[in-house]
């Protein structure tokens, strides 16, 4: 394979190349290349073994484009098909701009960046509010007119973000459920107060655990589903093809999720309170002996309003972990990166968003002494 | 020129649910030759091209590329015969998560394992070749006209200067100029580096000027796969209407004139 290898061959009066110039000698060449300044007098190109775009490009900037030029016009030995290839490589090469990079002081690169994500982080904040209105209006007028109900789609969302979402809920919570009623039998325990494990699992799971479990395993399951969903529909520029068919994509896709979510997650707030009642009972039954009878007769006492307290944060959350989903599929642009960008950034935001209204709430309720 | 079989597919059937695409399909494709593929929409060219290149698994027959059943090979071998060919897919399919430059140094990177700088340097000259303009390699493909997709998508079927070149619909969405243009290219590169090209189209001009052979893909098989002029003469209706049509029959005096 010696004689295949690319070569440059210094005669009298003019320089003969030969052997591969290919993809495959890439790097040989590029060393060769590196090593041989382009000759004065003639070259002779007859006698390359094989030459292809990669090969002619390395040639071509070797001895750069005009005077390839010279070489192509002055050459008799090389074959017309391959003359034909360089002199199109050239005709390309010679349109082509030397692409130029700017450089920038860090500072200034500092601070372009930083004023770029403040401005990023005002516009994301006035696109959500805009998105809640839209979805408000857009939601009420629909309210108003029964005809256009999506029920067919309504049901399908509350199948898959509800019915679907039931077995993981009810699992977690129970689990959570057992694990808040150790923690209490290992504090209380110490002052001699097992008994109340059972009041700090009824309240821990009423007021707050049922519908924040709930909501953040929604966020995680289903603002994501939703931003993908939405998101490679915009990718695929399916969202435009529904607006020029005068249909409303809001309206279409987006009210639907939201109403699903509002119906889903108070039921789903209520499966997580009753299966992570069932986990502390389960737990105060085998490790703290209180038997079931016991368990339900302190239940019975608690009063109604801390349900209340809690359920009535689902439909907050519920609205929140939607819309954010939905808008973040909005955002998606074009690639799938893109969307698997806004997917992580839909769960991120739901999940925060989601704490920290509970987070407020909660104060809110203490002062009010509810 | 002694006739050289680079593809061959044999008695291949390919269905998809009830609805069948194939049956006992036989097509050969000789080195050097541009074979151009019609047949009317959904007569399956798109997925006569999966199959040949592996991506469909034939419910029956063989295909054998260079001699061998891609389909039956170690993946080793199987990747190194797949970098000997160049797929343009209809709908260009560009990795949307890198740029257009990116697009076409990627296969350099990975397997011809050029530098980085030298991969895009080279990309650059392909994006070139294909008609494209210099800024348009820092674009991310959901930015690109559709026309500008097809050329990029060319770029990178190029990259490798793969043997086999398999083209859906090139110059669908292209300029008539940059469409000449392109058959142009398809010829001094066939020409030169001696590509084998499988090309599917319902651009006329591109089937007179550029083929060598076409194949009509009619009733689940190939009817017939002779010279244009043969072609455009085989007694069937549908082809007969497609060559000698007002469109068809243009395209021919254009190209009797040149
Ligand atoms: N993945 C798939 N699953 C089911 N059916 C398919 C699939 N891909 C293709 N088909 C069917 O195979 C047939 C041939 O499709 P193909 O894409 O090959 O058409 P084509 O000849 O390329 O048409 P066009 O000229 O419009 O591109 C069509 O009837 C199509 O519905
Ligand atoms: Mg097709």
């Amino acid at each position: 394979m010696e004689a295949a290898e690319p070569n440059i061959r210094r005669e009298k009066t003019r320089t003969v190349l030969s052997g591969q110039w290919t993809l495959a000698h890439h790097r040989l060449l590029k060393q060769l290349l590196v090593r041989e300044t382009p000759p004065e007098g003639g070259v002779v190109l007859g006698e390359i073994s094989a030459l292809d775009t990669a090969g002619a490009t390395q040639l071509a900037n070797w001895l750069g484009i005009e005077r390839l030029e010279r070489v192509l016009v002055e050459e008799e030995g090389l074959q017309p098909e391959r003359k034909a290839l360089l002199q199109t490589l050239l005709k390309a090469l010679k349109r082509e701009a030397p692409p130029k990079v700017e450089s920038v002081s860090p500072v200034i690169e500092f601070l372009t960046l930083l004023g770029q994500q403040t401005e990023q982080l005002a516009r994301h904040f006035w696109q959500l509010s805009g998105f809640v209105g839209l979805v408000l209006q857009s939601m009420f007028a629909i309210l108003l007119r029964p005809s256009r109900w999506r029920v067919t789609a309504l049901v399908n969302q509350i199948h898959q973000t509800g019915l679907n979402a039931v077995p993981i809920v009810a699992l977690l919570t129970f689990l959570v459920g057992a694990v808040v009623a150790f923690l209490g039998a290992t504090v209380l325990g110490e002052f001699g107060a097992e008994i109340y494990t059972v009041n700090l699992v009824a309240y821990s799971f009423l007021r707050e655990f049922g519908v924040l479990l709930a909501a953040i395993l929604l966020a995680g399951r289903t603002a994501s589903a939703f931003t993908a969903q939405i998101g490679s529909m915009k990718a695929n520029e399916e969202l435009d093809a529904l607006r020029t068919l005068g249909l409303n994509p809001v309206e279409l896709l987006v009210i639907p999720r939201v109403l699903a979510l509002l119906i889903t997650l108070p039921l789903l707030t209520f499966v997580a309170v009753m299966s992570g009642l069932t986990g502390g009972a389960l737990v105060a039954l085998v490790s703290l002996d209180i038997p079931l009878g016991q368990y339900l007769g302190i239940l019975a006492d608690v009063p109604l309003k801390h349900y209340l307290v809690g359920l009535v944060k689902a439909p907050i959350f519920a609205f929140v972990v939607a819309v954010i989903g939905c808008m973040e599929g909005f955002r998606v642009s074009g690639s799938a990166e893109s969307v698997g960008r806004h997917t992580t950034s839909s769960v991120v935001q739901s999940i925060f968003m989601v704490i920290l209204l509970d987070a407020i709430a909660a104060l809110f309720f203490m002062e009010m002494g509810w | 020129m002694s006739k050289e079989t680079v593809i061959e597919v044999s008695g291949l059937c390919n269905r998809f649910g009830r609805n069948s695409v194939h049956e006992n399909l036989d097509l050969e494709l000789y080195r050097g030759e541009i074979l151009g593929v019609v047949g009317g929409s959904g007569t399956g060219k798109s997925v006569l091209l999966r199959s040949i290149v592996g991506l469909i698994r034939p419910k029956e027959g063989e295909v054998r590329l260079f001699g061998r059943n891609l389909l039956a090979l170690p993946v080793a071998e199987r990747s190194k015969l797949e970098q000997r060919l160049g797929v343009l897919f209809q709908g260009g399919a560009l990795f949307s998560s890198l740029t257009v430059r990116e697009n076409v140094a990627l296969p350099l990177i990975e397997h011809a394992k050029l530098a980085r700088r030298d991969a895009e340097e080279l990309a650059e000259v392909k994006l070139a070749l294909a008609g494209l303009a210099p800024h348009a390699g820092d674009l991310y493909p959901a930015s690109l006209s559709g026309g500008m997709v097809k050329r990029a998508a060319l770029a990178r079927a190029l990259a490798l200067d793969p043997d086999v070149l398999f083209l859906d619909e090139p110059t669908a969405g292209l300029d008539p100029i940059g469409a000449a243009d392109f058959d142009q290219l398809l010829l001094t590169l066939r020409n030169a580096l001696g590509l084998t090209v499988f090309m599917v189209t319902h651009d006329l001009d591109s089937l007179w000027t550029a083929c060598d052979r076409i194949a009509v893909l009619s009733q689940k098989r190939v009817l017939v796969a002779d010279t244009p002029e043969n072609v455009a003469d085989y007694d069937d209706n549908w082809i007969q209407n497609y060559f000698n049509g007002p469109r068809g029959r243009a395209a021919y005096r254009a190209v009797q004139g040149n």
